[in-house]
Parts: structure tokens; C-alpha cells; sequence
């Protein structure tokens, strides 16, 4: 059975069909790559699924359960968490003080959120830093925090919005291996993300946005040699130009 | 830090033996404005919501015991419940209006004076409730009626209402309800994307808001043994509440009393010799350059700079 799926998910804004009937869905333990050009919608999507925006049509099944019209804090309890493709810190908070607020989510007392805060704080390689302000962090471990919060809330499925954007190779490569685990670990993730190197290496499936529609689905190999993503990235010229 | 308080508690309990009457009244307002700041606290220091209309709960709340009172007998201890009620009710139906809506910073701000003025508005015009002379309390000098031949007993209860409030505060800060209201201030979506209601977490914490606010317009309907709306409602009074926890921290747990410590004394003293002098808005002049100098040069208030000071002091003598 599939962890989440979306049918006919649509959302306009004004005249513009930001997402226009997809079709997603999330299998249990798999590690889904959701990639498209600037403008194609991933983060709509995102917004979508996790109960920023509610959409104009369409359904959305987490595990079972409809969670269209669910707000956001409800829809993190029932197992879905997500980064902000802009980190979004708690500035003054520490970073564990800023893990500790996702962590209070599975864990009600003060006390044991702040050990549960503790263990994700250091499996993302931020232990050093614990009492460090949030905003006082390098844009890499400001990913790593955004990345904790969400850890810290016990999610079922991960949604992770351009984590490595902004970061330099070394510190992708460090991401890379993080996210891997976390996986490994037994959580869902959904991954949209601009560096192909990383989402080639990290996903098992893709699937390609463009103006909001779905335009190819498969294993990375295939995804990066299909004429449709090729044309939508680089324009249709491109395509007919390229040897075959 | 647990014995520097325990000492300062003992302190302010010991003190009324030796002030004179003067320095007795100062005490018991600067206590009282800190339990007010230390109520507006909750939701605009913690939870980060700017309410400038909580005149509106003092002016609920002393109405209510005073009407309770004088209509029915009722002695205000109780009638200051229910007036921490009926001001905890309003503050749902400002908190739902405002929150539900999704209004943030100014347009918060508007809606919570709105609410204040049309109370003062309406209860100038309800001939029933003294219209815009207001209502006056008989002296009797009954304990029964909250009423106290001795001025220390006020002393008394004022100190006990501002570390009422402070335990409340405290307890807040630590569970995580306060863990959460600090996130809502910090950034309202990502803590929502953790699993943080923060609508219900920001009803809450106006309900407790108002209801103390509402308790301490019974003392201070009693203290004074008149009501007037322009005094209980009004903007003015709004402001002394803010602007305490703002100049001493806001969201802090010691930032609303010592505000009031700092500024209480300010504007007595500058009423006192000032106003004699005819210049009787003066220390609202001193209130408007102290904040411009917070603003500016202590954007979290006094209480946190106090803080860093003396733990470098105590590590420097380590």
C-alpha cells in the first residue's frame, strides 16, 4: 500500500495553473525525487501536501486517511513533515532549543522532547553546536537544523524542499549522506531538489514537473536520457539538435 | 539565582516596617504594574501578539466587582473571579477575531485598541453603569469588601498578585506551552509545519492574559474606590501596561517587574514635581524618550542585558 497519495491535485493562482491535475504517490520506504524547471510547481506541491495551501481539486490519502482541509500542525501529527526551501530558524532559540519544538510533538513533557531533541541534534552532526542561536549558523548547518525539526516531529514521510541549494560540494556530499541515512532509518522521503547530481545518487524513482503536470516518471537512468525532460529544462531546439 | 530571589521576596516582605506612607503607596503600584505586565506578558511577550487594548480587561473586571458588589452584595473576592472571567471572555472573542482572521502585528494591534475603546465608549454611555462620571466605592474599611484601614494590606496583596503572576509565567516557560508560544513569535508557519496549533496556543494564552488583567481591575477599582471609564478603559492605561515589560524585556520572566521598578518610580516622581509645576503630561514625555532609548539601544529590554551582566560578573569572580 502506498504511504501518500494525490489525485488530481490542482491549484490556481489567478490565471495561472500552478498544479494542474497530478497524480503522486509515495510508496512505504521509498525515496521519491520530484524535479522540474523553475516556475513547474514542486514547491506548490509541497505547500499542497503538507497543508499550507488547500487545493482548488483533488485529493490527498496519508496512510489511509484524507488530510485535504487539514491544517498544518494536524497533518505533521498524522506523520508528515517538511523543510522550507528558505530555512526557516527560530533565530533566538538555540538549535536544540529549535529541535525540542519538533520534538514536543511526539514527546508532551518538556523533558523527554528535550532528550528525543538531543539524540536528532547529533545524528544530523550538529552536537557541537547545540547551544549555538539559530541564527548565529552557517547556511549548511542551517540545513541541517531545518532538517532536524522536521526529523525531531517522528515523521512517517519526509518532504524536503531543496536542501542542498546553496551549499558547495563538499557540504552537498555531507547532506547526501545524511539524507541517505535517514532513509535507511525507515522514513518515507520526498525530495525536490535542483542539483541533479544529488537527486540521480539519492533517488530510486523520479518523477518531472513541468507547468504544473506531470511529464515523465521512472528510475533516474531513464529520466535523464527522456526527450520530454530535456525539452522542458532546455527547450524544444535542444532536443531535435541532439544526436539521437 | 534560587537564593538572590528568596532573599528578595523576603525583603519586600519585611519592608513595609520601615517606608513611610508615600514610599508605601509607590511600592504598591509598582507591584501592581508589574502584575499587570507581568499578565500582558503571557501573550505579548511570550506569544509575541502585540495587544494594546488591555485596558479593556482592567476595565471589565473592575466594573464587574464593583456592579456585583453594589447590585448584589457580593463581596469582590469573589467578584474578582468573575470579573477574571467575563474579562477572559472578551479576550476569547478579541483572540478568535484576531487570530482566526490571521491578523498579525498592526492590524493586531487596531483590532485589541478597537475593542478597548468601544468598551469605553459603550460603558460611557450605559447610564447603569455611571455613564462617563463612573461608579464610587463607599469607604468602610470591611476586609469583607476588600476595603483595609491599613495601607499595607494592599501592599501585601499587590506583592502577592505580582508573584502570582510571575509563578504562572514561570510555570508557562517551562512546560511546553511556553516552549511553543516562543516558536509562534519566532516564526508562526514553521512552527506549524512542527506540529504547533498555533491558534490554540495563542487563544490560550490571551484567555490567561485577560483573565489575570481582569483580576487586577478589581484591586484596582478598590484601591482607589472610583471607576471611571476614561481611566479604566482608556488608551492611556493600556500603554503603562506595555510599556513596562517592553522597557524591562518583553517575554522575559523578570523583564515586566523590573520595567516596573524602572518606570513606575520615573512617573510618580516626575508627576509629582513636575506636575505640580503645571506640567502635567511630563512624564509621559519621559516614558516616550525612555522607549526611543530602549528601542534603541536595548531592543530586548533591560532584563536581558541585566542577565549577561551578572553572569560575567559571576564569572569573573570565579
Amino acid at each position: 500500500m502506498s504511504l501518500l497519495t494525490a489525485r488530481g491535485l490542482a491549484k490556481r493562482f489567478g490565471g495561472l495553473h500552478a498544479v494542474a491535475g497530478l497524480d503522486l504517490t509515495v510508496a512505504r520506504g521509498e525515496m521519491l525525487g520530484l524535479i522540474g524547471p523553475n516556475g513547474a510547481g514542486k514547491t506548490t506541491v509541497f505547500n499542497l501536501l503538507s497543508g499550507f495551501l488547500t487545493p482548488d481539486a483533488g485529493d490527498i490519502v496519508l496512510d489511509g486517511r484524507s488530510i485535504v482541509g487539514l491544517a498544518p500542525h494536524a497533518i505533521c501529527r498524522l506523520g508528515l513533515a517538511r523543510t522550507f526551501q528558505i530555512v526557516r530558524p527560530f533565530p533566538r532559540m538555540t538549535v536544540l532549543e529549535n529541535v525540542r519544538v519538533g520534538a514536543l510533538a511526539r514527546s508532551p513533557r518538556a523533558g523527554e522532547a528535550l532528550a528525543r531533541a538531543r539524540d536528532v541534534v547529533a545524528r544530523v552532526g550538529l552536537g557541537t553546536r547545540e547551544r549555538v542561536p539559530a541564527g548565529a549558523l552557517t547556511l549548511a548547518d542551517r540545513k541541517r537544523l531545518e532538517l532536524a525539526r522536521a526529523l525531531a516531529t517522528g515523521p512517517a514521510l519526509l518532504l524536503l524542499d531543496e536542501v542542498m541549494a546553496g551549499l558547495n560540494p563538499t557540504e552537498i556530499e555531507t547532506i547526501i549522506q545524511l539524507v541517505r541515512a535517514i532513509h535507511e532509518s525507515g522514513v518515507s522521503i520526498l525530495l525536490i531538489e535542483h542539483n541533479m547530481r544529488a537527486v540521480m545518487a539519492l533517488s530510486q524513482r523520479i518523477v518531472v514537473l513541468s507547468f504544473g503536470e506531470r511529464i515523465a516518471e521512472g528510475a533516474p537512468a531513464d529520466i535523464a536520457n527522456h526527450p520530454k525532460v530535456i525539452e522542458a529544462y532546455l527547450g524544444e531546439e535542444y532536443v531535435r539538435a541532439a544526436p539521437a | 539565582m534560587k537564593w538572590a530571589l528568596a532573599g528578595g521576596v523576603v525583603a519586600l516582605v519585611a519592608l513595609p516596617a520601615v517606608l513611610s506612607s508615600y514610599a508605601l503607596t509607590l511600592f504598591i503600584l509598582i507591584f501592581f504594574y508589574g502584575f499587570l505586565g507581568q499578565a500582558w506578558n503571557i501573550v505579548g511577550g511570550y506569544a509575541g501578539q502585540l495587544s494594546a487594548g488591555h485596558a479593556a480587561f482592567v476595565g471589565v473586571g473592575g466594573y464587574t466587582a464593583t456592579m456585583l458588589s453594589i447590585e448584589l452584595g457580593l463581596t469582590p473576592w469573589v467578584g474578582m473571579l468573575v470579573g477574571g472571567a467575563l474579562a477572559a471572555l472578551l479576550g476569547a472573542i478579541i483572540g478568535y477575531l484576531g487570530f482566526r482572521f490571521g491578523l498579525r502585528g498592526f492590524y493586531f494591534v487596531l483590532l485589541t485598541v478597537a475593542f478597548a475603546e468601544i468598551c469605553r465608549v459603550a460603558v460611557s454611555n450605559i447610564d447603569a453603569l455611571g455613564g462617563p462620571l463612573g461608579l464610587y466605592i463607599t469607604f468602610t474599611g470591611n476586609p469583607r469588601q476588600f476595603q483595609f484601614q491599613d495601607g499595607r494590606v494592599y501592599y501585601y496583596i499587590a506583592l502577592a498578585l505580582m508573584l502570582l503572576a510571575t509563578l504562572i509565567a514561570w510555570a508557562i516557560e517551562r512546560r511546553r506551552f511556553g516552549v511553543y508560544l516562543a516558536a509562534i513569535r519566532e516564526d508562526e508557519a514553521a512552527a506549524e509545519a512542527l506540529g504547533v496549533n498555533a491558534f490554540k496556543y495563542k487563544m490560550l494564552a490571551m484567555v490567561v492574559s485577560s483573565f489575570l488583567t481582569g483580576v487586577g481591575g478589581t484591586f484596582y477599582a478598590f484601591y482607589l474606590f472610583s471607576l471611571q471609564p476614561n481611566t479604566l478603559f482608556g488608551i492611556p492605561l493600556s500603554v503603562e501596561i506595555i510599556i513596562r515589560p517592553i522597557v524591562g524585556g518583553a517575554g522575559t520572566l523578570f523583564g515586566p517587574i523590573l520595567g516596573s521598578f524602572i518606570l513606575t518610580p520615573l512617573a510618580e516622581i516626575s508627576r509629582r514635581y513636575l506636575g505640580q509645576g503645571g506640567l502635567y503630561g511630563a512624564h509621559l514625555i519621559a516614558y516616550g524618550v525612555l522607549l526611543i532609548g530602549v528601542v534603541l539601544f536595548l531592543p530586548e529590554g533591560a532584563y536581558p542585558r541585566l542577565r549577561r551582566a551578572l553572569a560575567r560578573r559571576a564569572g569573573a569572580t570565579r
